[in-house]
């Protein structure tokens, strides 16, 4: 039971996202309970695997038989087993949210758990090329869900983040090939034996092979300035979609970005190939400072959130490519809890929407004293993000700056401090408004929202979800050593320690 | 010259294929060129992981005495797989073009922007 776990949590959401896709021929009722029954599964075995996985050390198994390296091997080891728990709560989390936001048919919740399948065979796989198929699929499931806005612009965002995402994808795909001719496997461990005794991390053929799989792969984490797709996709999709695929799709990505790095092309490489890791330290810091200019001036709440976005996302890909392992602990710290972060704000900005009509950074004024409860979880949430402790945000920053310290990295040390500065300047200035500002809409929203006969816009539900995000933004603080327990045994053999 | 192009050949239309399909994504005003674009991007792809597997004088690789040598077969699966993917894709984006032509009336990326913007 224990070793068919990897592929359990793959199997089950696609076999549950068949059932929904399946009934709505018949009625679109049935989607939202079989996706709660599939994502509670999910949810145990996921918590299994990563219980598993901390107590007796890495889970693999053998797709179809085919021993590894010439089958697909699933591979669970510490990192991957939180990433993989993640998702699974996350999406849990956003499912009751999606009870009352909508949109209530069978095809999205078939699409969820579609989407939901792809994420977690992305954590679990330990398959260069399955990586691939699973990008897509995670792909496909993603602009398929954008697109399940009511309006149009929803349908032009999502055939941007297509053509963005497919051409990153593709590029990934032409790196599989030159490792494929460098090395003629597609196994992860193997990969890195082969790379290793070839000792040529500098010939053309592997470097090559880097540049096109890291470029591919910053595509779908969306750093600047690859990021373009992002914030349309993010501000046009139904607030469920935002907060589901702001939580978890880049931060699937980043971690395979890390996986990449230190499982297929090592610590030796980034080592061997400075070149390589201050191309990644300098791509993750222009994102950092440009993805923050660009939230400072943005109107929109959700734009503005999306920009930050790609900040967070060049702080976790610096503290991955810092590669000490106080720093990819922090990035990883800094991974789970931005995912929950932003994930709760852009559920917070939908719930704030629905009650007052607000969108935009002047229209939150004076919005702390009538909707208490969300306002006040979206400040909590923004201050977590900023770094204020005791919140996860900032055991997160805390390490990666520390590692960055260790590794006596100080232009990194700088922009790192500086990113704290720039993510407290576009948020204090929306908490300033939620609570000092004069309001500047008094009246309620002119559309009502379409709600499922209950005649409220927003469910208990949802605000439970922006409130225990917000709580989780601060609790989580106390699982960071478990975190550090499960990553253990994990990242010295990864790190060469 | 003539020599590496000879012997090149593939590796040529590669980038062929890449260039052509990577310059109508970004150049072509109208969208469904750019997914048609995208396919020969893809096609370009696929033409390298096939060139990969050849070998000068090999058989099928169906295992037999006094068969070999053989062709790789891993990435003749491999892009069957990407050709499946890349299928999907470009459904998707059809129907996403399908939906945004019956909202806004038009496929030329300039008018949809002012219209997108208004």
């Amino acid at each position: 039971m224990i070793e068919q776990l990897p592929v359990l949590l793959v199997v089950l959401p696609i076999i549950g996202g068949a059932i929904p896709l399946a009934a709505s021929l018949v009625s679109d009722r049935a989607g939202w309970p079989v996706a709660t029954l599939t994502l509670i599964g999910q949810a145990v075995l996921a918590g299994l695997l990563a219980w598993t996985v901390s107590t007796s050390g890495t889970v693999s198994y053998a797709v179809g038989g085919f021993a590894a390296p010439y089958g697909i091997e699933l591979v669970v080891d510490g990192l991957s087993g939180a990433v993989a728990l993640l998702v699974a709560v996350v999406s849990l989390g956003v499912l009751a949210y999606a009870r009352q936001a909508g949109p209530h048919s069978g095809p999205f919740y078939g699409l969820y758990l579609l989407l939901v399948a792809g994420l977690t065979g992305m954590t679990v796989t330990g398959d260069v090329f399955n990586l691939y198929v699973f990008l897509e699929i995670t792909g496909l499931a993603a602009y398929g869900l954008v697109a399940s806005g009511r309006d149009a612009s929803a349908a032009v965002a999502a055939l941007k983040y297509l053509i963005i995402g497919t051409v990153g994808a593709s590029l990934y795909l032409l790196g599989i090939g030159y490792l494929l001719a460098a090395t003629g496997t597609l196994n992860m461990a193997d990969l890195a034996t082969k790379l290793g005794e070839m000792a040529a991390y500098d010939s053309t053929l592997v470097l090559t092979a880097f540049g096109l799989m890291v470029g591919g792969l910053t595509v779908k984490v969306a750093l600047f300035p690859l990021h373009t797709w992002q914030p349309d996709a993010y501000a046009n999709a139904p607030d469920t979609v935002s907060a589901f695929i702001s939580a978890l799709v880049s931060t699937v990505s980043a971690y395979a970005l890390a996986r990449l790095l230190f499982s297929v092309f090592t610590v030796e490489f980034l080592t061997a190939v400075p070149v390589a890791r201050w191309a990644l330290v300098g791509l993750a810091c222009v994102s950092i400072i440009a993805g923050s200019a660009l939230a400072v001036s943005q109107d929109s709440v959700q734009r503005m959130l999306a920009y930050s976005s790609v900040s967070q996302f060049g702080l976790v890909v610096a503290g991955f490519a810092i590669a000490t392992p106080l720093a990819v602990v922090g990035a990883t710290v800094h991974l789970l809890g931005h995912a929950v972060m932003k994930g709760g704000l852009f559920a917070a900005t939908g719930v704030i929407e629905r009650e007052t009509g607000a969108t935009t950074v002047n229209g939150y004024a004076g919005m702390g004293s009538r909707v208490p409860l969300p306002a006040f979880s979206f400040a909590v949430l923004s201050l977590a993000m900023v770094g204020v402790p005791p919140a996860v945000g900032f055991v997160g920053k805390w390490y990666i700056v520390l590692g960055a310290v260790n590794a006596e990295n100080w232009p990194v040390v700088a922009v790192l401090l500086a990113s704290t500065l720039l993510t407290l300047a576009y948020f204090a200035r929306l908490v300033e408004r939620l609570y000092f500002a004069e309001a500047t809409i008094h009246s309620e929203p002119d559309e009502v929202p379409v709600t499922d006969g209950s005649g409220q816009a927003v469910s208990f539900g949802m605000i439970a979800v922006v409130v225990i995000a917000a709580a989780l933004a601060v609790a989580l603080t106390a699982a960071v050593p478990e975190l550090q327990a499960m990553l253990e045994d994990t990242l010295p053999p990864l790190l060469n320690q | 010259m003539f020599e590496l192009l000879n012997s090149h050949y593939n590796y040529f239309a590669v980038m062929l294929l890449l260039g052509i399909g990577l310059y109508m994504l970004i150049e072509s005003k109208n969208l469904v060129k750019k997914v048609i674009g995208m396919n020969i991007f893809q096609t370009g792809i696929f033409l390298f992981f096939i060139t990969l597997a050849f070998r000068a004088g090999g058989n099928p690789p169906i295992i037999k005495e006094g068969g070999g040598p053989y062709v790789s077969p891993l990435p003749h699966v491999l892009i069957l797989t990407a050709i499946v993917v890349g299928v999907s894709l470009t459904a998707v984006a059809l129907a996403l073009i399908i939906r945004i032509y019956t909202e806004y009336g038009t496929l030329d990326e300039d008018k949809l922007k002012q219209l997108y913007y208004d």
